[in-house]
């Protein structure tokens, strides 16, 4: 029986546990010794001209070996020469509280922080242009050059008619907040600068884009410039590639040609680190009073910070997966992307997609409340037939396969729908203080949606037997070593134990993409089940020949891990013998594995709260979960990724939220403010498993890795929402925190 | 001060914090910085054998004192890194996939030593309450949960085995 | 993330903390678990230039029986008082409230003192503390004296303590009414109070309602004129002065108040039995 499919508990674990892993500033490499310390002076205010630096006091200060500027830097090619172009230290002005101004570099760490205090920069504060009406408004500029604050803007309104036939149309306006991803490690970086070569090591979720990226902004050849992955402490999306900060400090040690190390505060990581979501959407949904939907429209207004980072990009994604699960026959979206006084934006957890989902299931949701029909059989009614697949979405997108109707089913047979409502009918009629509340949401969501670029893998085995996987695909937690383990033994039979899987260092593995958008497993595995298909092949020829039999008559016993003549286990060849056999360097295949396309997941959840009508707080009382990502090959992992996803998402719709006040302050830039989920407000979690492969690529799988936050968001706010519905209450804007349900009851009553 | 049973010492500035003294001086990496307004418990070490939040005490508060860090959480007879007897919360959270990252991982094991030790049979409640000071981002708490459950049940049957925990504690 | 630099002192007896005090004036603040004070000097929000370390006075940490009150040392740890067996029988308010203070890593640091001396109105146990009208021991160089809590908290993060004082105990009289509640409004468990309403007996003291911990006097005199708990719930927020932050408005905190205050009451009343 094959190892996929089956529980399999984690090769990682037992040095996380006992050393506990080695994240970048636990390095203590002999190349580090005496290296400097690294703090970044960042701008206070949100948006202002420098019109001076005074570095006199800082380098006064104890331990102070320099302190650097952008005037510093006129050994960097000159910049892209847009207006919008972000710098890697502020030169003229500063747009966003946390901008890197300038670096002091001490001996200890406790000695930058006391001489970053005294670096002395003048501001002239600017209008802050903080939300997005100020930033469509255009009175304050970010970029005076580029003339609007409008960066890019796409699609349209719908059509004349498109509505036409509708009984009702509902229109509404809410926001999909600004969250921050928040892993636990911080940012943090070292680098030497030795024999006309950079090594980099940096917390960061693909090397080989981090080394291209460092290479450009510092003039270097791809080849100049190693970049080394140590432990990673969660990325979300937050740390694809690298970042200005983390260039600064490559080159600053180039500069000095001494090797330097940066750790980040969380206070600094919650301004510097790139921020997620900070959409506003306007929808717009019509249909038929018996529940079937005609026609939908998405309004997008991208707040993407101060700088066009991958903000500049994720309305794209979110109008691809504008009409979600649904068949309508007229779906359309808009958007424009504003640039604001505040961190920029970029990829975090679900890039755009958990943006559309949230979307049209609260439109979903105030369409059926409109025509007072269950929200769980409107959506039914208008699901995507099981028989449709593929099926080519108005956006544009083909979705692969999907069993819409049947995961919805699922749901609700798990979650015990019924008894809910009737729980729920049984408390109005009482008018209890404490009311229950169901959610209900469908989704899909498109991962590997950068196909193209694919994966790599190498695989060797050598002549001790044991093998060794290069992966480009970039682990932060995913398990990738366990998974990519189990690949090589189903398909080799090498023990666990004798697989080694390496990531993250350009000279070992100097082409490959990365972890994020839930790619790694579908082409990254695929990758390394194709190159052990390979090496099988190869070794099938090699045992032949050391066997003296034909191809045709050897066979591979999995269980054993030997070649031998069919039948025949006293002619057991080990893979020690069959590498050997092959040479020096043993076996190996190098694939590139690129699929036709992306793969779309897909799933429904149901979100049961109790929400205090007096006070306005909720409880979440149960989160039950279909997530259909195809075949799973180890339940564990995929278990972790959904229970991960669906914290993250019930997050954003009850609690998280980054705050700026008028002026571009940050309100929420520590972790007492910022209400990062924790145990006491989540319950144990009700998955329900079901799995519907994809042809896309070999093993059948499709990425798990966002799904969960994608489906958690919309049913928790729909819960929310539900709870006090009979009051009067028809929408909650995220995150439906207490004061946020307590004005909206008060509203409806009023 | 006493870490993981041995002696360590240094003079270092007045206001080094322990979580500092244990990753730089002591040279102990388990230990993780996840926040700077003792809201993240990362840097949970146990203190004369509780938890206490290492960047909210000074080194010198510490001084004299006994402390354990998820390096000397092992069993005895431990080994290195990956080799030797993991502490039955160790062994928990590996089985019921308690940590993703790993980065949160330490800390959150000693709280839950910790949270074990004072109350040995905790509901599902008690155990998310008491874990309320450490934050984790990959797991979502649902498998951390089983996995202090888990381990209280282990060690309920066990009690021997609880009680010889790592030759570095102090009995309190 | 690292306070400033500062000298740290150890005082082996409370006369020799005093003497480091008065010693250094302005410039030195006493450490007790060091969870009110080590966060705002990592934050460099308080820069004292001495911390006197008040660790080594193990006789400050006890919880005794000293008939009509119950004698609580300032050292005593949250975690202690949570556990105690003599409070959860005799004034089981303070020993709940004391096991929502922070987490448990704090509780295992935090004393009571040092959460008083704080002053913080947004801290659980100052409106406890008022609510059992305590009594505040502090000793200085003249010596000792009792404040009574109605007199301790001064202002925010201001109390009655002089520069050069130690609290060194707290006097909590036993209960004279029994039923009590103690009502903590959150977002997350870890959170500070948004609104906290402690109860013992007619006695109701607000949590974040002021700038210091605030008995609800409405409540109370309306208890005393014989309304219905229910009804003198409805008075919680007279007299008060709530702030506006991220997590209410003022009109929110009122209504909190107000609502809580109902509960507590009801909840006191029940276990009033």
């Amino acid at each position: 029986m094959s190892i996929l499919g089956t529980r399999v508990v984690r090769t990682e674990d037992p040095r996380l546990l006992t050393a506990g892993g080695t994240y970048t500033d636990d390095l203590r490499l002999p190349e580090l010794a005496g290296a400097l310390r690294v703090t970044f002076v960042r701008s206070p205010v949100a948006h202002a001209e420098i019109t001076g630096i005074d570095a006199k006091e800082a380098l006064d200060s104890p331990g102070v070996v320099a302190v650097l500027t952008a005037a510093d830097a006129d050994d960097l090619p000159p910049a892209a020469g847009r207006p919008t172009t972000e710098p890697l230290l502020a030169t003229d002005r500063v747009r966003y509280v946390g901008e890197p101004v300038a670096i002091v570099l001490t001996e200890d760490g406790y000695q930058g922080e006391d001489a970053a205090e005294l670096v002395s920069v003048d501001y002239t504060p600017l209008d802050a242009v903080i939300g997005m009406g100020a930033a469509l408004a255009g009175e304050s500029l970010l970029f005076p050059a580029a003339g609007s604050n409008v960066l890019r803007s796409g699609g349209g309104p719908a059509p004349d008619g498109a509505f036409d036939g509708c009984d009702v149309v509902v229109q509404r306006t809410f926001p999909n907040q600004r969250v921050a991803p928040v892993p636990l490690e911080v940012r943090a970086a070292a680098a030497t600068w030795a024999d006309g070569r950079l090594t980099l090591w940096a917390s960061t979720q693909n090397a080989q884009q981090a080394r291209d990226q460092v290479a450009e902004a510092l003039g270097l050849d791809a080849a100049e410039v190693r970049v080394i992955t140590p432990d990673v402490g969660g990325g979300f999306g937050a740390k694809i590639a690298t970042d200005r900060d983390t260039i600064v400090v490559a080159w600053a040690a180039r500069r000095l040609g001494q090797p330097l190390r940066w750790v980040e505060t969380r206070n600094e990581n919650l301004l510097g680190m790139v921020h997620g979501r900070a959409q506003q959407h306007t929808i717009r949904i019509g249909g038929t009073r018996d529940g079937r939907i005609l026609a939908y429209h998405l309004d997008i207004v991208q707040d993407c910070g101060a700088y066009p980072r991958f903000g500049l990009f994720l309305p794209s994604l979110t109008q691809l997966m504008a009409s979600g699960v649904y068949d309508l026959p007229y779906c359309g979206s808009s958007f424009r992307v504003v640039v604001t006084n505040t961190t920029p934006i970029s990829a975090y957890r679900g890039a755009g997609r958990p943006e559309a989902t949230a979307a049209i299931e609260r439109a979903v949701d105030l369409f059926a409340a409109e025509i007072g029909q269950d929200p769980a059989e409107v959506r039914r009614r208008n699901l995507v037939p099981p028989d449709a697949f593929p099926y080519t979405t108005p956006g544009g997108a083909v979705y692969d396969t999907g069993a819409y109707p049947a995961a919805l089913d699922k749901v609700l047979a798990a979650a015990g729908y019924p008894e809910l409502r009737a729980e729920q009918a049984r408390r109005r009629e009482r008018g209890d203080a404490a009311q229950l509340g169901i959610g209900v949401s469908c989704y899909v969501e498109i991962t590997a949606g950068d196909y193209s670029g694919g994966e790599t893998s190498r695989l060797v085995v050598d002549g001790t037997g044991a093998a060794t996987v290069y992966t480009g695909s970039s682990p932060h937690g995913q398990g990738h070593a366990t998974a990519y383990a189990m690949l090589v033994t189903s398909e080799l039979g090498i023990p666990m134990d004798r697989i080694t899987v390496r990531h993250g260092d350009t000279d070992e593995v100097p082409r490959g993409i990365g972890t994020y958008g839930s790619r790694s497993l579908q082409l990254g595995g695929s990758a390394v089940h194709q190159a052990a298909a390979e090496v099988r092949d190869q070794a099938r020829g090699l045992a032949a020949g050391l066997l003296e039999a034909s191809e045709a008559d050897l066979e591979l016993d999995l269980s054993r891990g030997v070649w031998q003549v069919r039948g025949d286990p006293d002619t057991a060849l080990s893979w020690a013998a069959v590498a050997g056999q092959a040479g020096p360097a043993g076996l190996a295949a190098d694939v590139d594995f690129k699929p036709a396309s992306p793969t779309f997941p897909f799933g429904a959840h149901v979100a049961v709260v109790e929400v205090d009508t007096e006070t306005g707080k909720t409880t979440l009382l149960r989160h039950i979960t279909v997530d259909d990502a195809g075949r799973v090959l180890n339940p564990v992992l995929a278990e972790g990724q959904r229970h991960g996803g669906i914290a993250q998402g019930v997050a954003q719709a009850l609690l998280e939220e980054v705050r700026y006040d008028p002026d571009g302050n940050p309100l929420t830039s520590t972790l007492a403010d910022y209400a990062a989920i924790t145990a006491t407000e989540l319950p144990s979690f009700e998955l329900v498993p079901m799995e519907t492969p994809t042809t896309v690529n070999p093993l059948g799988v499709k990425g798990i890795g966002e799904a969960g936050t994608i489906g958690a968001a919309p049913a928790a706010l729909s819960a929310v929402v539900d709870a006090v519905a009979h009051l009067g209450v028809r929408h909650i804007d995220m995150p439906a925190t207490p004061l946020r349900v307590w004005t909206a009851i008060r509203e409806a009553r009023s | 001060m006493t870490v993981n049973g041995a002696e360590v010492a240094a003079e270092v500035e007045d206001r080094t914090l322990l979580v500092h003294f244990l990753r730089e001086t002591a040279g102990l990496t388990a230990t993780n910085i996840g926040c700077d307004t003792t809201s993240c418990g990362a840097c949970t070490v146990l203190l004369d054998g509780e938890s206490v939040k290492s960047c909210t005490v000074l080194a010198a508060q510490a001084d004299g004192h006994d402390v354990v860090t998820a390096e000397g959480l092992a069993m005895k007879g431990a080994g290195e890194a990956g080799g030797g007897e993991l502490h039955p919360v160790q062994r928990a959270f590996r089985s019921e996939h308690g940590l993703q990252c790993g980065f949160c991982t330490p800390g959150m094991v000693l709280a839950s030593v910790s949270l074990l030790r004072e109350n040995p049979r905790p509901t599902e409640e008690q155990v998310r309450m008491g874990l309320e000071g450490n934050l984790c981002r990959c797991t979502g708490y649902h498998n951390i949960v089983r996995a202090v459950l888990a381990a209280a049940g282990e060690m309920a049957a066990e009690p021997a085995e609880a009680g010889a925990e790592a030759g570095a504690e102090v009995a309190r | 993330m690292i306070p400033a630099p500062f000298s740290y002192q150890r005082a082996a007896t409370v006369d020799e903390a005093l003497a480091l005090v008065s010693e250094y004036g302005d410039e030195a603040k006493f450490l007790a678990g060091g969870h009110s004070l080590l966060p705002l000097m990592k934050l460099r929000l308080a820069q004292p230039e001495v911390l006197v370390d008040l660790a080594p006075l193990r006789e400050l940490s006890y919880i005794r029986d000293a008939a009509g009150h119950i004698a609580i040392g300032a050292l005593t740890r949250h975690h202690d008082v949570q556990h105690s067996a003599l409070l959860a029988q005799a004034v089981p308010l303070l020993a709940h409230a004391a096991g929502q203070v922070g987490d448990p890593q704090i509780r295992h640091r935090g004393t009571l003192g040092g959460s008083l001396a704080h002053g913080d109105p947004a801290s659980d146990l100052p409106a406890v503390i008022l609510a059992l009208d305590a009594v505040m021991v502090a000793r200085g160089p003249a010596g000792e004296r009792e404040i009574a809590a109605a007199d301790f908290f001064q202002g925010l993060f201001e109390t009655a303590l002089e520069p050069d004082e130690l609290l060194v105990e707290v006097r909590v009289p036993k209960p004279a009414e029994a039923g009590w509640s103690f009502q903590k409004f959150t977002k997350r468990a870890i959170d500070w109070a948004i609104v906290g309403v402690a109860v013992q007996g007619s006695a109701v003291a607000l949590v974040n309602m002021a700038s210091t911990p605030v008995r609800a006097a409405g409540v109370e005199g309306a208890l005393a004129a014989g309304a219905a708990p229910r009804d003198a719930a409805a008075h919680a927020a007279d007299g008060t002065s709530p702030v506006e932050d991220i997590n209410a408005t003022p009109a929110y905190r009122e209504h909190l108040a107000r609502i809580l205050t109902g509960r507590a009451l009801a909840e006191a009343a029940g276990r009033a039995g």
